[in-house]
């Protein structure tokens, strides 16, 4: 039992290492500065520009946690403050499903719904032409997507505070709304920002619903009605062929290494502070 | 004074509409799904697998994608409940509740957790170029299997967690060892297995990025292990690129068999759970 378990322990290692070793021959041709600074992409000519897929996956991470950070502060809230518990069971029943449909469906549903939106509805107002299938779609099919995660955790951390802050709170003549904004808000916010940066861990590594619905471009898109093209969408377009061309297969293993390091990182920071954070309140 | 009072009416008002708005995408999610997917839905789709001229609007079903889901969900669940279920005693009956190892583990598997399913099936088309494998059914499970465990461990162990002491010390002093202590365990954290299995088959079924270059794509039901396997998620995607209108509304078909098993799967995991509840102190 203890060899499995460290087995699975080292799992993570060995993830790191694999795809590390698997990227050095491109490092040892270029350097890491040129890889993500330079807007190339011609795998054929042996340029590997990174930059137009850090500046999309950065893009849509951005718009969806801007877009869904408030519903799901708001929706937590009410349902640890305010709600009544039949309403939060249904509440909780549509999150559930919600966390469960799978991504490619709501690929479906962005090619659907929210790109049709976009090129008929919104963009006209703005731009003179566009797809639908553009940054935009791409951050708001993800925000909904990080919606379940984020209002989870919130409702876990704010369930974490005690009772008594609240009860000191009101008792002082505060409204309830005083007591979510100056107590529990304020008591919280490590943990709010640790979820925050689960919630773009998890949307920095989401493949087949923001491939369905971000247009693949490889361009540095310069407004919400361009299309990009992400990092998890350049592994997964371009893995069929990628044993024919030089480097190529370095490449892309390079793209899965830079997502592994970034969500490593976001992933065990914020982790930490939520232990923390609930050992703290226990 | 009256102030607050205007703001805390503001902020509710806000609260109800933001909730709302989630159950609006939801029931969003699920009516375009529906009405684009339910006229082109038959028999045939579900119970043939695709003819020759499938792709081009030909007859058949996507009977291989859902049966090449079914094995691989199955396969993955099993292989993942047996390597699982030993961490999640030992971290819990061996370990102490401050040990290191214990921390280490449970960071380690969060992690894990959060890791991308392409970063997962990128690590995993590397080992099996390495081993010289080709696409398979077995790699598809494989690499599913990596995916689930680390969910599969983390929801057990938060029932894990919950334990009662005094249980485990009223099994030793019957004269149990630690090892024996496992049917009493089992027996307590049956619903935290329950939950963590739905939850594992549900990120299990819908997963597009892992088995895309693992277990591949195919017309046929697989025999063994070694031959390549269709998946439900792929199979949408797939249909969804072609040019032709028939094939996209047999996509949007699939997305809705995809989206019926998903919730016969979390409603019938929701009673089951229910059911094992009963031996929980």
């Amino acid at each position: 039992m203890f060899t499995i378990t460290v087995a699975a322990i080292l799992l993570v290692v060995l993830i790191g290492l694999g795809l590390y070793i698997k990227s050095v021959p491109i490092f040892n041709q270029y350097s890491i500065w040129q890889l993500i600074s330079s807007s190339e992409w011609k795998p054929g000519q042996g340029k590997f520009g990174f930059l137009p897929f850090i500046g999309g996956t950065i893009w849509i991470t951005l718009i969806a946690v801007v877009l869904s950070l408030p519903f799901a502060l708001l929706t937590s809230l009410f349902l640890t403050e305010y709600s009544k518990s039949w309403v939060r069971k249904w509440v909780f029943t549509a999150l559930d499903i919600l966390a469960g449909i799978p991504s490619v469906v709501y690929g479906v549903w962005g090619t659907l719904f929210v790109v049709p939106w976009i090129s008929e509805k919104l963009a006209p107002n703005f731009v003179e032409y566009s797809t639908g299938y553009t940054v935009l779609a791409g951050g708001i099919v993800l925000g909904v997507m990080i919606l379940p995660l984020l209002i989870s955790l919130f409702v876990e951390i704010f369930s974490a505070v005690p009772r008594e802050f609240r009860d000191a709170s009101l008792s002082l003549g505060a409204t309830k709304w005083q007591t979510c904004k100056h107590v529990i808000l304020r008591k919280t916010f490590p943990g709010i920002l640790a979820a925050v940066i689960l919630a773009v861990s998890r949307a920095f590594g989401e493949t087949i619903a923001v491939l369905m619905v971000c247009g693949n471009l490889p361009e540095l898109p310069h407004s919400l009605f361009d299309s990009c093209y992400p990092l998890p969408a350049l592994i997964a377009n371009n893995y069929g062929e990628m044993l024919s061309v030089p480097m190529y297969e370095s490449a892309l293993m390079l793209a899965a290494f830079l997502l592994f390091i970034v969500v490593f990182i976001f992933n065990a920071s914020s982790r930490a502070v939520i232990y923390r954070i609930e050992s703290r309140f226990k | 004074m009256k102030l607050k009072f205007i703001e805390e009416k503001i902020a509710k008002l806000l609260m109800i509409s933001s909730a709302i708005v989630v159950f609006a995408f939801v029931a969003n999610i699920i009516y375009t799904i529906f009405l684009r997917g339910f006229p082109a839905l038959n028999w045939e789709m579900i119970s043939q697998i695709p003819t020759g001229g499938y792709y081009n609007g030909g007859g058949g079903g996507i009977l291989n994608a859902i049966t090449g889901s079914l094995y691989i969900v199955l396969g993955s669940t099993l292989l993942g409940l047996l390597i699982s279920i030993p961490v999640v005693f030992y971290l819990n009956v061996y370990l102490k509740k401050d040990s290191k190892l214990a921390y280490i583990a449970r960071l380690a598997f969060d992690v894990l957790f959060g890791i991308p399913s392409i970063v997962y099936g990128a690590f995993a088309f590397t080992i099996m170029i390495y081993l010289g494998m080709h696409t398979s059914l077995g790699g598809g499970i494989l690499v599913i299997t990596l995916l689930i465990i680390p969910i599969f461990i983390r929801s057990m162990d938060e029932v894990a967690q919950q334990l009662p002491k005094d249980l485990l010390d009223a099994t030793y002093a019957l004269g149990a060892t630690k090892l024996e202590t496992i049917r009493v365990v089992l027996r307590q954290i049956a619903p935290g297995i329950a939950t963590a299995t739905l939850l594992s088959v549900g990120r299990a079924i819908g997963d597009a990025a892992g088995v895309m270059f693992t277990a591949g794509f195919t017309d046929s039901i697989p025999t063994s292990f070694s031959q390549p396997a269709a998946t439900l998620p792929l199979s949408v995607f797939f249909q969804l690129s072609s040019p032709n209108a028939d094939v996209q509304d047999r996509a949007y078909s699939a997305a809705l068999i995809l989206i019926f098993i998903v919730l016969v799967i979390s409603i019938s995991g929701r009673l089951i759970t229910n059911y094992f509840s009963k031996h929980k102190i």
